[in-house]
C-alpha cells in the first residue's frame, strides 16, 4: 500500500498547474466562452503540444507519458480549479478510454492523433428517455452491407459542437434496455446524416442534441465487439465518472478557498464575517467535504481496474459521497458570499455551477447510492 | 501509489492473525459474547500477552519499546485486531502519557514509566478535565503549590475514565495563578495511592461505572514527577491532544460495526421481509458505510503524510470529528434494528443468576451502547472545539 505521487505525476501537476494559471484566468476564461467557438482552440494544442499533456494517461508504445488512471485524475483536478472549458474528459478519458480498451488498427491510428490534440471525441450515450441507464437505447445501428446505418436521437452531447469524432452508443439488436445488443462506435463527426442543434451549457461548455438520419458508417467504427459493448461502456463510464469526481475535488477546493479569502476581507457589524464562529464551522464542514472528496476519488482512482462489481461499487460510493459534497460546498460558498455570490460578475458563481452540473453527471447521488447497495447489500 | 498490500505485508497480515487467533484469551472471548462488563484483569490478561510478544505499542519509537512497524503494518494491525474483536487496549498509559513521557520527559521519568505502560503493570488515568473546565480546559482551577521537593495539589478533576483501576494519573494542574490561562499550567504524574487521592464513581447512561471524580486535598507529588518545564504542561497537552485525535478515528473498529449491523438487519424481520430489504433502512447503510470509507481513505491519506515526516497535526481534527459521528452512527442503527428490544434494561447476569437475558443477543446492549457513545463527539475536545481547532490552525480564520 503506497499513497505517494511519483516524480513524473508531481511534475504533471505542476507545469499544468503554472500554465492554467497564466492561460486561464477568469477574464480569458469569459472571452472564450463568448468566442464565436465558445473556446479557445490554441490552448488545446498547446496542452497537447507544448505540454505532453494528452499523452500523459497513454502508454509509452502509445506515444505517451506512460501514465493512467492517476494521470487522468490528476490532470482533471487540475482543470477544475480555473473550471476549464477543455474537451479533456470527453476526448482523452472516455475516448482514449475505449480506445486503449479494445486496441487494434484503429486505436493506433486515432491515439496518437489524441495526444498530438487533432483529434476532439464527443460521447454521444445520453437519450431523452434513458436517464441513467446505460443499456437504455433506442439509437439504432442496423447492418448494411459491410458497415452500419445509424438512426436515433442523443443528448446533451457535450463538446460535439468542436468533435471531429463521436463516441456513439447504439443497438445493434435487442429491445430498448437489454443487457445484450449494446455496440460502441467511432464514427466521424462530419459524417453525412448527422445532424446537430449545437447550444452553450449553463456550465460554459458546447453541446449538442445529435440526430442520425440515416447516416451511413463503415464497419470499422465498431469498436469492440458487436451486441457485446456494454461491459467495455460501463466501464469507460466509470472512468470518466471518477476523472469527473477528481475534477469535482478541483472545483470544490476552489469554492471552499474563494470563500475563506472573500470572508475575510467582507466586513460585517465592524468585522471581518470570518470571525463569526457560525460561519468558520460552515467553512471547516466544507473544508471536510473537499477532503473527504479527495479521499474518495484516491479509492475509486486506485480501484479503477478490479474486476466490474467492485469496481463499479467503488465507482458508486465515490460518486454518491462526491455529488452530495460539490452540492454543499457549492450552495454554501454562495450562501456565505452573500447578495453579490449570485451574480454573475464574481467567479465564485461559475464554479458553483459547474458544481452543480457535476452532481448529476454520470448519475445523481441517489442513482449512486442505489447501484452501491444492489452490488454490496444484497438481502 | 497502488492499494494492494506488497508479498511482505501479505506475510505480515497473516502473522498477526495467526497470532491474534492462537493467543488472544478463550474466557475473555466468553465474557465479551455475552455482553458483560470487563474487569481490569479482563483487559489487562490480553494486554499481558501482547506485551510478552513486544507488539503493545507499535506506535512507539523502538528505542522506547516499540514495533518498527511501517504506517501500513500498523494499518493491517489495527484491521485484524477488529476483525477479531480483540478488547482494545487502555489508551492512557499506551497512547497518551507514554508518548508524552519519551518525547517530554527526563532519562529518570523514562526509565520509571515507561516500562509499567508497556507490561501494564501500571494502569493509567487522566486528570483534564474539572467541573468548570470541559472544553474550556485551560480555565482549570486545581493547583499545584510548591513546598521543598514537593508540590502540594488541591482540587477537583472529573469523567476520569478507569480511575477506580488506577495506579498512576497524569494531571494539569495550575502552578502559576497570575499567568494567561494557557500559561502557569504543569504536568504532573501522581500516584493513585497518595494520602488525599479520593475517587468517587459516575454511573453513566447505559448504567456503567466508567467514569469518576477525582478529588486531590493536600497531595504531595515529588517535584522529579512533573513533566516538561513548569508553567509549559500546556505544550504536553496540546501534543497529546493531537495524539489522541488520531486513535479516535476508529476505522477499523467501525468497519467491524457495520458488519454487525448488516448481521443484525439481515436477522431482523421486517413485515415479510428482512430489514435490510427495507429501502430506508438500506440507504442509512449504505450512507454510513460510504461515510466510513471517505474517513478511512482519509486517514490513509493522512497517515502517508505523516509517514513523509509530518507528525499528527491539527487535520487530524477532521478524523476526530467524522469519526466520532460515524461511531454514534452505528450504535443509532443497531438500536433501531432491533426494535422492540432495544427497551428491556440488562444489567449483566448477577452472581450466580443464570437466567438467560430477554431477547436476542445482540440487543442486549444496543440501548446502553448507543447511550455511552454520545460520549465520543464530547469527549477529547468536543466537535465543536474541534471545528475551532481547524478554523484556526488549518483555515487561518
Amino acid at each position: 500500500m503506497d499513497f505517494s505521487y511519483t516524480e513524473t505525476q508531481d511534475m504533471i501537476r505542476e507545469t499544468l498547474s503554472r500554465f492554467l494559471a497564466d492561460t486561464y484566468d477568469f477574464d480569458s476564461r469569459s472571452k472564450m466562452i463568448a468566442s464565436s467557438t465558445g473556446r479557445d482552440p490554441g490552448i488545446w494544442k498547446a496542452l497537447a503540444q507544448d505540454l505532453g499533456m494528452l499523452g500523459a494517461s497513454f502508454s509509452e508504445e502509445q506515444g505517451g507519458l506512460g501514465g493512467g488512471h492517476l494521470e487522468n485524475a490528476l490532470i482533471m483536478e487540475e482543470l477544475g480549479k480555473v473550471i476549464a472549458i477543455e474537451p479533456y474528459l470527453q476526448t482523452v478519458v472516455l475516448g482514449g478510454g475505449a480506445l486503449k480498451a479494445v486496441g487494434g488498427a484503429v486505436a493506433d491510428a486515432v491515439i496518437p492523433e489524441i495526444i498530438n490534440g487533432n483529434v476532439i471525441i464527443a460521447f454521444a450515450y445520453a437519450e431523452p428517455q434513458g436517464r441513467y441507464n446505460l443499456a437504455n437505447i433506442r439509437t439504432t445501428a442496423k447492418k448494411d452491407g459491410a458497415g452500419y446505418v445509424l438512426n436515433g436521437h442523443k443528448g446533451v452531447v457535450y463538446a460535439a459542437p468542436w468533435a471531429t469524432h463521436l463516441l456513439v452508443t447504439a443497438r445493434t439488436g435487442g429491445a430498448t434496455s437489454d443487457v445484450n445488443g449494446v455496440s460502441l462506435f467511432l464514427i466521424d463527426a462530419n459524417a453525412k446524416g448527422i445532424v446537430r442543434r449545437d447550444y452553450p451549457t449553463v456550465d460554459g461548455f458546447q453541446a449538442s442534441e445529435i440526430y442520425f438520419e440515416n447516416a451511413a458508417i463503415p464497419a470499422d467504427a465498431l469498436l469492440g465487439d458487436e451486441g457485446a459493448g456494454l461491459p467495455l461502456i460501463e466501464r469507460i463510464v466509470d472512468e470518466a465518472t471518477v476523472a469527473v469526481c477528481a475534477e469535482s475535488c478541483g472545483v470544490t477546493a476552489k469554492l471552499h478557498q474563494g470563500t475563506l479569502e472573500y470572508a475575510r476581507q467582507r466586513n460585517q457589524f465592524g468585522q471581518p464575517i470570518s470571525r463569526f464562529q457560525v460561519l468558520q464551522h460552515r467553512m471547516v464542514d466544507m473544508f471536510m467535504e473537499v477532503e473527504q472528496s479527495k479521499s474518495m476519488t484516491t479509492m475509486a482512482t486506485l480501484k479503477l481496474d478490479l474486476p466490474a462489481a467492485e469496481r463499479m461499487a467503488a465507482v458508486s460510493a465515490c460518486k454518491a459521497k462526491v455529488s452530495r459534497s460539490a452540492k454543499f460546498v457549492g450552495q454554501n460558498a454562495i450562501q456565505t458570499h452573500g447578495g453579490i455570490g449570485i451574480t454573475q460578475e464574481l467567479a465564485i458563481g461559475h464554479f458553483f455551477k459547474r458544481a452543480t452540473m457535476i452532481e448529476n453527471q454520470f448519475g445523481s447521488a441517489d442513482h449512486h447510492y442505489e447501484r452501491f447497495e444492489r452490488l454490496t447489500l444484497a438481502d | 501509489m497502488q492499494l494492494e498490500f506488497s508479498p511482505a505485508e501479505i506475510a505480515f497480515q497473516k502473522e498477526v492473525r495467526n497470532f491474534i487467533a492462537e493467543n488472544y484469551p478463550e474466557n475473555l472471548r466468553s465474557v465479551q459474547d455475552e455482553g458483560h462488563d470487563l474487569s481490569k484483569e479482563d483487559f489487562l490478561s490480553w494486554h499481558r500477552i501482547l506485551a510478552k510478544k513486544g507488539w503493545i505499542a507499535p506506535a512507539w519509537p523502538v528505542e522506547y519499546g516499540g514495533t518498527g512497524w511501517t504506517a501500513t503494518e500498523r494499518f493491517i494491525w489495527s484491521e485484524e485486531l477488529a476483525a477479531a474483536d480483540c478488547v482494545t487496549t487502555m489508551p492512557f498509559g499506551l497512547s497518551m502519557v507514554g508518548p508524552v513521557i519519551y518525547t517530554f520527559g527526563t532519562p529518570e521519568q523514562k526509565a520509571k514509566f515507561l516500562p509499567g505502560i508497556l507490561s501494564g503493570d501500571d494502569w493509567w488515568c487522566q486528570g483534564y478535565s474539572e467541573p468548570g473546565a470541559g472544553s474550556d480546559l485551560a480555565s482549570l482551577r486545581t493547583k499545584a503549590v510548591r513546598d521543598g521537593d514537593d508540590y502540594v495539589v488541591n482540587g477537583q478533576k472529573t469523567w476520569t475514565t478507569m480511575a477506580q483501576h488506577a495506579d498512576w494519573g497524569f494531571f494539569l494542574v495550575r502552578t502559576d495563578s497570575d499567568a494567561k490561562a494557557q500559561e502557569g499550567i504543569s504536568f504532573l504524574l501522581i500516584d493513585m495511592k497518595s494520602p488525599g487521592v479520593t475517587v468517587r464513581p459516575i454511573i453513566t447512561l447505559g448504567g456503567e461505572h466508567e467514569v469518576n471524580e477525582v478529588w486531590l486535598e493536600d497531595v504531595r507529588v515529588p517535584v522529579e514527577n512533573r513533566v516538561y518545564e513548569e508553567n509549559k504542561g500546556w505544550t504536553c497537552a496540546k501534543f497529546l491532544l493531537a495524539h489522541e485525535r488520531t486513535g479516535i478515528a476508529a476505522v477499523a473498529r467501525s468497519k467491524r460495526g457495520v458488519e454487525k449491523i448488516k448481521a443484525i438487519a439481515r436477522t431482523e424481520q421486517d413485515g415479510d421481509r428482512p430489514l435490510i430489504a427495507n429501502p430506508f433502512f438500506k440507504r442509512k447503510i449504505s450512507e454510513l458505510e460510504i461515510d466510513l470509507t471517505a474517513l478511512e481513505f482519509t486517514e490513509l491519506r493522512s497517515l502517508a503524510s505523516e509517514a513523509s515526516g509530518k507528525g499528527p497535526g491539527p487535520e487530524s481534527s477532521l478524523l476526530k470529528i467524522k469519526g466520532s459521528e460515524i461511531q454514534q452512527r452505528i450504535t443509532e442503527l443497531a438500536l433501531e434494528a432491533v426494535g422492540h428490544y432495544g427497551a428491556p434494561y440488562f444489567r449483566g447476569f448477577g452472581e450466580g443468576d443464570n437466567e438467560h437475558p430477554i431477547g436476542p443477543d445482540y440487543a442486549h446492549r444496543a440501548a446502553p451502547t448507543y447511550f455511552n457513545a454520545r460520549k465520543t463527539t464530547i469527549y477529547g475536545g468536543s466537535n465543536e472545539i474541534q471545528r475551532n481547532i481547524i478554523a484556526k490552525m488549518v483555515l487561518g480564520i
